[in-house]
């Protein structure tokens, strides 16, 4: 269980252009019409498995009365009491703790939110717990989105006697994301920008005010990209997508440099320099290439240099990270920066793993969408970078209710 | 396929050696070079381009009357010919690999003679690297030139110039390279450029194009990172990597995501999510073929779907794509046009040129041309001097590369007078002058290449025999044929070589092989002849004639200009005859024809317009043979529809193809004619009749590339018929030719094969009256 990346990313480049197929309605029988103010069994969980990442969101009621607390099934409370106390499961799970919503209230009830991460290769694992768990024995519903819900399905109702409530991954994502930024983030804003970010001196994080947030591009950057445009809650297409992901990202840097962790990728590429990979404008033109107003510290040919023997053997490890990070995000805000041209819109969110403590990313990419437009683009990033999927399905187990 | 080993290094060079210090074969690569001028020069990672200016002396026959000093009775012939020296125009290229630059600039400099020159505009990113040693070995002065300016410059230069330039390239399809009509107007377009870095470039105009954006990931990330991750060193390996790899086993697919469910969301499972997306979850070796299959459509997918974006953002349908990346490699169009119809969902169309590497050269030299105007004349390819598509690809042939000294060649010919389209083209941008695709149609390509194979010895010999007093021109002829059999050799292997294969690319390459090797018309004797033969009967037709009644007359005269089609040496069957029967006269060829109804008949429909309209304004013809066929079976046609009021416009090609009429003959027959006849004597004076020149030398006819003369009086005089004759231009091109005015084309098939085809048998007739729908 060594590597271990961002978050899932969608499929790349379909253009699934028919997303007639609102997956959102298959909820089981515990939602009688009749029963308007029946909440859905505890536990609340939402479930986003993606290509390379699970993310988990988890609600805790901090409300339980005494009455409550005494019909507690014992299975339940272990489980809150196992994913509450621990910050990390087994080998390979991990509980954002920085990330946690407190003193939320949803659907009537106040509790924390709760955010956890794990690969999706140990998905059987976490089956095979659940099921050991008797966790089928609570009949609640557990709502899951991502490919992996596809996947895995078959998985959860042979091993776990567990029905999965598959839902669309793009409602998700764009429900989690509104839901989160109108709740905040513990009194403070949950979206931010980078002020003056082609000034390294003076670039600084600062909140941003999404309240009127349409139209925004929403670029949901996992192991492959999405890319969205939102006009209102319930509109929004699916533009495009590149299969040049966190997941190029971080196999590439895995086969250039023989790590085994995201985290050690990014340090690697931290440390790097990556103007020895590539070719830059100045190095074939001496300078700024005047004829087409190109600047001579822009990239000219990714990895370029590499074509020279001699300058293969001279670059680190560490080089071929950064560069291999530079290459894949300019990448990214490129193409999102042409689509924000074509859909005529000028907020681009920024989403998913690929982000999460990458700052020498998002800073590029407020960098170049901000360069490249001349000011006309700005680049928005949220807090929670990978787990609005999850939220979504959380959200869609409550609204279902 | 040793004619093709042949190419560059061959005719005298069959002995170069591998050594780098390699003779160069002075016979076939940097020819002219004695006059050659305004050299450009193109030097890129690999190749260097190189291009020069040169007039070419060949010869001509040229046709005079003789003096009217009353001695017409000595001769035979109503004419002399004359062989003349003549000088044109030639634009040469030749693309060879860097590590023969110095050899090379060696040889220009042992042959370059007298030339003027004193700079030399060079252009590419190697530009720089060579420029001490270019001043130094040619003493001629380095002015640089910028690189996007000189590719733009060669692309609009050549997307004018050279028919068939773009083709799109099909996977999986017989034919992979669907070459493209071109355009009467090329602009807008973008052209992206894929070398180290992609360049993506809107031209507007001639001198107005503008970078509207790029992308770092470009061919300097295949071949880097390719070298990274497989250790293999060299693009073209990197390439050959990749073509035999699997990328499905690096790349993170959405069924791998999705598992077996995907179907459920209409989504095809074999899409790429994540690439190089397994390298990150899965802990093995990857295979290099595999990597380098992963990284080409990596890099291909993203540049295609950049590619859509911008030409979305700017409102553009057509995207022409360059660069080494590109270049003669089959892998990457294929990758490249699999991206575009993936992300355009088939709206936008990935193009590629036949030229592509020549671009920036001709850009360069276009520069420092500039006094000499290049852009005011039309140029055409000469195909015996240029090597064709895909002459070097390591994918066509596996051993070339290996060879040492591989040169590629291209040659323009500057023609004499700008070409346009017929104002009368119905519409120009879909107008197809070819009847049948060789490429397309393997049986028909095969039928004709033998055919011509078949025929070469003949042609070899009657043009040796057309030069009786040259002491060389059996060796010149033997040359002739090896060349020629030697193109027919590599259309068979790459039909798609210069375009689109038509019988009037054959026919055309034939005659620039000819040109090539001084036999500029071998048939003059012959046409010299049987146009005095036919002067001699003229009276008596045309006395005949006059003596029918006027529905009589109308049918003999169609049946005059079918009988007269009869006498082509270009058709084997007919040449057979005439070489075998010296006696086979005009009443002999009637006789062959086929009786009505005839295998296409709209004859009475021609005989009701004539009956019940009013005369033509004007009549536009082009004649085909020399002899029998304008003398006999075209005039007694114009006097007639002169006679009716209508005006003509006789139109002869510009220099000589097979017996066809040129137009200094048809000028001294006319001459001859009018002295005979007062209706055409008369029409000559009152401007009437009018002889012009179609701006071509071919058996065939490019309806889109015709004597701008032409196309002015066309206009002037509204014309309002086009009569189009014989088999090279009314059916193996014009077949379906769209006009806005009436037409009529007439032939008689001298082929069993191509009449079989058309459901009749030899000696069938074509007439075909056509009237454009309102």
């Amino acid at each position: 269980m060594k590597k271990q990346g961002r978050e899932h990313g969608s499929e790349v480049q379909s253009n699934r252009a028919a997303r007639g197929r609102r997956l959102h309605s298959a909820l089981g029988p515990r939602t009688s019409p009749s029963s308007r103010h029946l909440l859905p069994v505890f536990p609340w969980f939402g479930l986003d498995i993606g290509g390379t990442l699970v993310k988990l969101v988890y609600f805790e009621p901090k409300d339980i009365t005494a009455e409550e607390e005494e019909e507690e099934v014992e299975n339940l409370k272990s489980i809150r009491k196992y994913l509450t106390s621990n910050v990390a499961y087994g080998s390979t799970g991990i509980r954002d703790v920085h990330l946690e919503l407190k003193d939320l209230t949803l659907c009537g009830r106040k509790g924390n939110l709760h955010f956890i991460r794990f690969p999706t290769h140990d998905m059987p694992a976490f089956i095979q717990m659940g099921s050991q768990k008797h966790f089928s024995s609570l009949h609640t519903t557990l709502c899951a989105t991502g490919g992996g819900a596809y996947k895995f399905e078959q998985d959860f109702r042979t091993m776990g006697d567990l029905q999965l409530c598959k839902l669309d991954e793009l409602d998700c994502l764009i429900k989690g994301v509104l839901y989160i930024d109108s709740v905040g983030f513990n009194g403070h804003s949950e979206c931010y920008y980078f002020e003056n970010p082609t000034d390294s001196e003076k670039c600084e994080k600062l909140p941003f005010n999404l309240e009127n947030p349409y139209p925004l591009l929403l670029v949901n950057i996992g192991s492959g990209v999405s890319i969205l445009a939102v006009y209102s809650k319930d509109n929004y297409k699916r533009v495009t997508g590149t299969s040049l992901g966190g997941g190029t990202f971080f196999g590439l840097c895995c086969l250039l440099t023989g790590c085994s962790t995201f985290e050690e990728a990014l340090e690697m590429a931290s440390r790097g320099d990556s103007t020895k990979v590539d070719k830059l404008v100045r190095d074939i033109y001496g300078g700024d290439y005047e004829r087409f107003g190109l600047p001579g510290w822009a990239v000219a040919s990714s990895f370029g240099n590499m074509v020279s023997k001699e300058k293969r053997e001279s670059v680190s490890k560490e080089d071929l990270a950064r560069a291999t990070l530079i290459t894949i995000t300019n990448n990214i805000g490129s193409i999102a920066r042409m689509c924000a041209l074509n859909e005529n819109i000028n907020r681009v969110v920024f989403v998913g793993n690929f982000l999460r403590i990458n700052t020498i990313s998002m800073r590029l990419l407020a960098y170049a969408l901000d360069y490249w437009s001349k000011g006309q683009l700005k680049a928005l990033f949220l807090e929670h970078e990978g787990y609005f999927g999850a939220v979504g399905a959380l959200l869609e187990l409550l609204d279902t209710a | 396929m040793a004619a093709r080993g042949g190419r560059g290094g061959g005719g005298s060079s069959g002995h170069c050696s591998q050594d780098k210090s390699i003779t160069l074969p002075p016979d076939e690569i940097f020819r002219n070079l004695e006059n050659a001028k305004c050299f450009a020069i193109d030097i890129g990672g690999s190749l260097t381009k190189l291009a020069y200016y040169s007039t070419v002396q060949h010869k001509v026959a040229r046709v005079r009357s003789f003096d009217h000093s009353g001695k017409d009775i000595e001769h035979e012939s109503p004419y002399e010919v004359t062989v003349q020296e003549e000088i044109t125009a030639r634009l040469h290229f030749i693309k060879f690999e860097n590590t023969y630059i110095e050899t090379c600039l060696d040889f220009i400099k042992d042959h370059l003679v007298n030339t003027e020159t004193k700079v030399i505009k060079a252009t590419g990113g190697g530009a720089y690297k060579f420029k001490d040693l270019i001043e130094k070995k040619l003493g001629l002065k380095v002015d640089k030139e910028d690189v996007m300016t000189c590719l733009i410059k060669g692309c609009n230069f050549v997307l004018t110039n050279i028919p068939h330039e773009v083709f799109a390239y099909q996977k999986d399809s017989d034919t992979e390279f669907r070459f493209q009509t071109n355009h009467p107007n090329i602009f807008p377009y973008l052209l992206v450029n894929i070398g180290s870095g992609v360049s993506i470039v809107k031209v507007e105009m001639e001198d107005k194009f503008e970078w509207i954006g790029g992308s770092s990931i470009g061919g300097g990330t295949f071949w880097g990172l390719g070298a990274l991750l497989t250790k293999t060193k060299k693009f073209d390996e990197l390439l050959q990597l990749a073509s035999k790899g699997q990328h499905t086993n690096v790349d993170m697919l959405v069924k791998d995501v999705y598992g077996g469910a995907y179907q459920t969301l209409g989504l095809s499972g074999n899409l790429i999510a994540s690439s190089f997306g397994k390298s990150a979850t899965a802990d093995k070796d990857f295979s290099k073929e595999d990597m380098a299959k992963s990284l080409l459509h990596m890099i291909s997918n993203d540049i295609g779907q950049l590619a859509c974006l911008y030409a979305k953002l700017h409102n553009l349908d057509k995207i022409y794509f360059g660069g080494f990346f590109i270049r003669g490699h089959p892998v990457t169009m294929r990758t490249i046009t699999y991206s575009i119809n993936f992300f355009s969902k088939g709206e936008v169309q990935a193009l590629f040129l036949r030229h592509e590497g020549y671009l920036g050269a001709i850009g360069a030299f276009l520069k420092g041309a500039e006094q000499d105007n290049p852009n005011q004349y039309s140029w055409g390819e000469n195909y015996a001097g240029s090597s064709g598509l895909m002459s070097t690809s390591p994918d066509l042939c596996p051993m070339q590369r290996t060879r040492s000294g591989t040169f590629d060649m291209f040659e323009m010919d500057r023609l004499e007078r700008p070409l346009v389209n017929l104002p009368l083209l119905q519409d120009p941008s879909t107008y197809i002058p070819d009847t049948v695709d060789l490429t397309d149609d393997a049986m028909a390509r095969k039928y004709w290449l033998t055919c011509f194979e078949e025929a070469l010895d003949g042609v070899a010999k009657r043009a040796a025999a057309s030069q009786p007093d040259s002491i060389d021109a059996v060796e010149r002829a033997e040359k002739f044929q090896q060349k020629y059999w030697n193109k027919l050799q590599t259309l068979r292997q790459q039909p798609f070589a210069y375009g689109t294969l038509t019988v009037r690319s054959l026919l055309d390459t034939r005659e620039h092989c000819l040109n090539e090797f001084n036999f500029p018309d071998p048939y003059s004797k012959i046409k010299q002849k049987e146009n005095g033969i036919a002067l001699k009967c003229f009276q008596g037709v045309i006395e005949s004639l006059d003596s029918l009644d006027w529905k009589e007359r109308q049918l003999a005269l169609v049946k005059g200009l079918l009988a007269g089609n009869v006498f082509d040496w270009g058709a084997k069957a007919v040449s057979d005859v005439l070489e075998s029967e010296t006696q086979f006269g005009f009443e002999e060829a009637k006789s062959k024809l086929q009786e009505r109804p005839w295998l296409e008949d709209s004859y009475n429909e021609w005989l009701d317009r004539l009956k019940e309209g009013p005369p033509h304004k004007c009549a536009l013809i082009f004649a085909d043979n020399s002899g029998i066929d304008i003398i006999l079976g075209v005039f007694p046609f114009v006097r007639e529809l002169l006679s009716s009021g209508t005006e003509v416009i006789l139109a002869c090609n510009s220099g000589p193809a097979l017996n066809d009429v040129t137009y200094s003959e048809s000028l001294i027959v006319t001459e001859k004619i009018a002295a005979m006849d007062s209706v055409i004597q008369s029409a000559l004076k009152e401007e009437r009749l009018l002889l012009v020149q179609t701006g071509s030398s071919s058996p065939c006819l490019d309806l889109s590339r015709l004597d701008k003369g032409l196309a002015v009086l066309v206009r002037e005089r509204k014309t309002d018929l086009v009569i189009i004759e014989g088999m090279g231009r009314a059916i193996h091109t014009n077949y379906y030719a769209a006009l806005k005015c009436e037409s009529l084309k007439l032939a008689v098939i001298k082929n069993s094969w191509l009449a079989e085809r058309l459901g009749g048998k030899i000696f069938s007739v074509i007439f075909k009256y056509e009237v454009p729908r309102e």
